[in-house]
């Protein structure tokens, strides 16, 4: 069939190297205490393993650009379902409760 | 129509409202890859809560990860991982025509890590999550500090693998059907979309765990 | 072409209805038109039981104190109302029945991409109405059709999973045609079929096709979650352990709102249709027109928190929201200009299809801007959960979706059944139907100004008169709904035959015979024209 890229194995061979020193990476990093930087590098390291597997395994690199769109809609319709909750979420405390209105129980607080 | 296409619809190979191979192929793939897009939302909606609760209450998770055995997860993280390559290596087989008993030993290895994964899951950490007594709903009970939110913790926990166990699952009978299609010799350069688009598919269930093992396994500093 | 010339070769002819007979040739069809008329049937049983609903409440508010039934049913019969309407008539209505019928038709190609998962989102959607009359049957559900938590996880002892089951599942129907639309207009357009000579209505088909695909798993997922929490009680919404029950709200309007969009974007796209072939008009400003689809459907995501202003949600995010669905009546407004200045200087004619047509055009405007009240912060909190809302959506679901379809539906069957249904009788229904729903809807923005509270069974008794009015203009919609109902069955039989092209229309769709052949066209068609080449038209012989 004409248009079809044909990957060597190599290639292959070599994104799952790849893809077995991240996971390695990250089980390993997960015992040094770096606080918030913890979680930044693993979704990070996440993300790359995505993009292997995305690129090279699912063809998404010699695809034509429609498939990219859609994975990158996918992604960015993600992306704001999780801000625009969030920015509820975590902006409740910025308004002070009047104090008519009972104790303060805000999620925040109820920790 | 063309007369190649003609031959192809004869064949049972080129269903009749595609103009030719290739267009069948392209559409395929291009359903697949919506689907896709349907799963990272449907997902989505779990990772949504989880981010959200997962900053509010941080030390809870915590507790709730460190619970969980590292190394089962990193175990099942390389087997998944193989069992792409094994997947890529079976559609590729079928792409360049090699005798299909290839093709079908490629697909049984990647079902066989697959279920390797869920034996793993299932039966060594989820078993012993429910002895000790772990599971929401069943029989949580905790007695550390955060309590509430580790219970919240597992609730992610178990819903996240467990639909990603769901859709494992899903994907080794796929496979199952594919070793049968290809011993009835249907795959060859011309035609493999099937394969291609399970590939995509299997793909995809690793990509999620990707995710899910180091939001659930990892957080925070050990 | 005469009718008996038509009428003959109509009988003669072999078409996708004749083609083949019997129980099994419908219910194992992967006829992308049979289809369109399998959930046809389906989604109009559906629309009878929803109205049913509506009858018993619209008779119940007769009486200030209640007329007919006890507070607790009036609460399932309003949750029913909306679950029946909103997902198992409004969301499929134009996309399965007249999107399936004419996507494939509209571009030229013999089917969509995956006819047997054409099929197999019908079962699933018939399946999924099966748990939801299982729920009607055996006792009904009480939480609206917005399933609120804490309330529908706690606290309702109806039939919830029930409900929440049948959505579900009937989600699934969704996902799979909105992935079968897109699929098929980006690979099987046909030759010189470029996206900027597409009809409009299929423009809008993709743009209600990626808020399929995008939003419903979303719904899918959180209905999941609530089952849970309903079964084993685990916490994600539940205070006590931490959960918030304003989770469930922001998840389910993240699907519900652009839900809405699915349901009046096809509906705009059958008006751009019916305005350009009643003006013997270009579409003005088509790229403009087909652009505002697509900002539709990517805004509509952005707007959900709307709904949830006076909620608990945080007041800052109530801004971001209120300015979002602000921007979200442009591309709307964008439509209506268009459609406008296509009608000035036109060659307009008042056929049925064009009646309805012209209504959505004054009545979608209503409801979109009585929507700015509810979309501004301050108003909003007077208005909220009050009649006024109720009369806003109506206005566009109603005056508008339904209007739309409505003269879908007429104007393409000739097309579907090789028919003409009654001119005069079509014309009037569509009259008493504006009459009626008007009579129905707009005391209800009286009502909620005033401060009658919705989803109430009882009311103080100043608002009597008003509530009067509405159910006295919903007997008059009902009995607007059933004329047509009646001479379209009828024409099946007894109306005179149509020829290919009874409105001299442009348009692939009317390229090739009433009712077409299975793989649409003799052959595939070459496209040369831009849409709605009007212009180019030759001038009305007396035979054609």
């Amino acid at each position: 069939m004409q248009g079809q890229h044909i990957v060597p194995v190599r290639i292959y061979v070599t994104v799952f190297a790849a893809l077995i020193a991240l996971a390695a990476l990250t089980t390993g990093l997960a015992y040094v205490h770096m606080g918030i930087w913890n979680t930044v590098v693993a979704l990070a390291i996440a993300i790359a393993k995505m993009l292997l597997v995305a690129l090279f395994f699912m063809h998404m690199r010699y695809d034509k650009g429609l498939t990219r769109v859609v994975i990158i809609a996918g992604l960015m319709w993600l992306t704001i379902m999780i801000v625009l909750t969030a920015s509820d979420e975590f902006t409740r405390h910025w308004s002070p409760i009047p104090s008519n209105w009972g104790p303060a129980i805000s999620m925040q607080q109820k920790q | 129509m063309s007369e190649t296409a003609a031959t192809n619809v004869h064949a049972g190979v080129l269903e009749e409202q595609f103009e030719s191979l290739q267009t069948q192929h392209e559409a395929r793939k291009l359903g697949m890859w919506i689907f896709l897009a349907t799963e990272v939302m449907f997902f989505g909606g779990v990772f949504t809560c989880y981010t959200l609760y997962r900053e509010m209450y941080l030390p809870g998770f915590e507790q709730g990860s460190h619970l969980l055995e590292v190394t089962w997860g990193a175990l099942n993280t390389g087997v998944l991982i193989l069992s792409s390559l094994t997947m890529a290596l079976a559609v590729r087989s079928a792409q360049v025509g090699l005798r299909k008993l290839i093709t079908i030993g490629l697909l049984l290895m990647t079902m066989l890590l697959g279920v390797a994964f869920l034996a793993i899951k299932f039966i060594l950490e989820w078993h012993h999550d429910y002895v000790e007594h772990l599971v929401p709903g069943i029989n949580f009970s905790y007695t550390g500090p955060y309590s509430a939110h580790v219970q919240l913790f597992f609730c992610f926990y178990f819903f996240l693998t467990g639909l990603h166990a769901l859709h494992l699952i899903i994907g080794i009978g796929i496979l199952a059907v594919l070793c049968v299609m290809a011993w009835r010799g249907r795959f060859s350069p011309q035609y493999y979309s099937s394969l291609e688009v399970a590939g995509l598919y299997w793909h995809f269930v690793d990509i999620i765990w990707i995710f899910l093992f180091p939001l659930l396994y990892l957080i925070g500093g050990r | 072409m005469s009718a008996d010339v038509a009428e003959l070769s109509t009988r003669s002819r072999v078409h996708y209805l004749n083609a083949s007979y019997g129980i099994k040739s419908w219910l194992l069809t992967t006829d992308h038109k049979r289809i369109g008329l399998l959930y046809l049937v389906s989604i109009t049983f559906m629309f009878l039981v929803g109205a049913g609903a509506a009858a018993l409440m619209r008779l119940q508010l007769l009486e200030p104190y209640g007329a007919i039934v006890q507070p607790a049913t009036y609460n399932k019969l309003f949750s029913i109302h909306g679950i029946i309407m909103v997902f198992f008539f409004l969301i499929p209505s134009i996309p399965a029945v007249l999107g399936n019928f004419l996507v494939p038709l509209m571009i030229g190609a013999k089917d969509v991409a995956f006819p047997k998962l054409n099929l197999l989102s019908w079962y699933i959607y018939v399946i999924g109405s099966l748990f939801t009359l299982y729920c009607v049957i055996f006792g009904g559900v009480d939480t609206g059709w917005t399933f609120y938590t804490p309330f529908s996880s706690m606290y309702s002892n109806t039939h919830v999973l029930a409900a929440a089951l049948g959505i579900f599942i009937t989600g699934f129907s969704s996902i799979l045609t909105g992935l079968n639309f897109i699929v098929t207009i980006h690979r099987m357009r046909a030759p010189g079929m470029t996206w900027f000579r597409l009809p409009l209505f299929i423009w809008s088909i993709y743009a209600t096709s990626i808020i399929f695909v995008l939003g419903t798993p979303v719904l899918a997922i959180t209905l999941f979650l609530l089952t849970l929490e309903r079964v084993l009680h685990v916490g994600i919404f539940d205070p006590a352990v931490g959960g918030d029950p304003l989770l469930f709200q922001h998840l389910f309007w993240f699907y519900s709102h652009p839900a809405v969009y699915i349901m009046v974007l096809p509906a705009m796209g059958v008006v751009s249709e019916l305005i350009a072939a009643y003006s013997r008009k270009r579409i003005y400003g088509y790229s403009f027109v087909a652009f505002s689809s697509l900002a539709i459907a990517f805004i509509s995501f952005l707007v959900w928190g709307h709904h949830m202003f006076v909620s608990g949600q945080s007041i800052y995010a109530g801004l971001v929201f209120s300015v979002l669905s602000f921007l979200v009546a442009i591309p709307s407004a964008i439509k209506v200009f268009n459609w406008t200045a296509t009608l000035y200087k036109g060659s307009i004619s008042y056929d049925a299809p064009m009646l309805y047509a012209l209504g959505f055009i004054g009545l979608f405007t209503m409801g979109g801007l009585t929507g700015l009240f509810l979309a501004s912060l301050a108003t909003d909190v007077h208005l909220h959960a009050t009649y006024f809302v109720v009369a806003h959506f109506h206005y566009i679901m109603v005056g508008g979706s339904v209007m739309g379809f409505m003269g879908g539906i007429h104007f393409w069957w000739p097309k579907i059944t090789g028919r003409l249904y009654p001119d005069k009788w079509a014309r009037l229904a569509a009259l008493i139907i504006f009459a009626g729903f008007n009579l129905t809807f707009f005391p209800q923005f009286m009502l909620g100004y005033l401060g009658m509270p919705r989803r109430y069974a009882v009311y103080p008794a100043q608002f009597q008169a008003l509530n009067v009015m509405s159910t006295a203009g919903a007997t008059i919609l009902g009995i607007g709904y059933l004329i047509p109902l009646i001479y379209l069955i009828w024409s099946i039989r007894y109306g005179p035959a149509a020829g290919p092209n009874p409105w001299r229309a442009r348009g692939l769709e009317w390229q090739t015979p009433s009712p077409p052949p299975k793989e649409n066209f003799e052959e595939t068609p070459i496209v040369t024209e831009e849409a709605y080449s009007y212009a180019t038209m030759a001038p009305e012989k007396s035979s054609v």
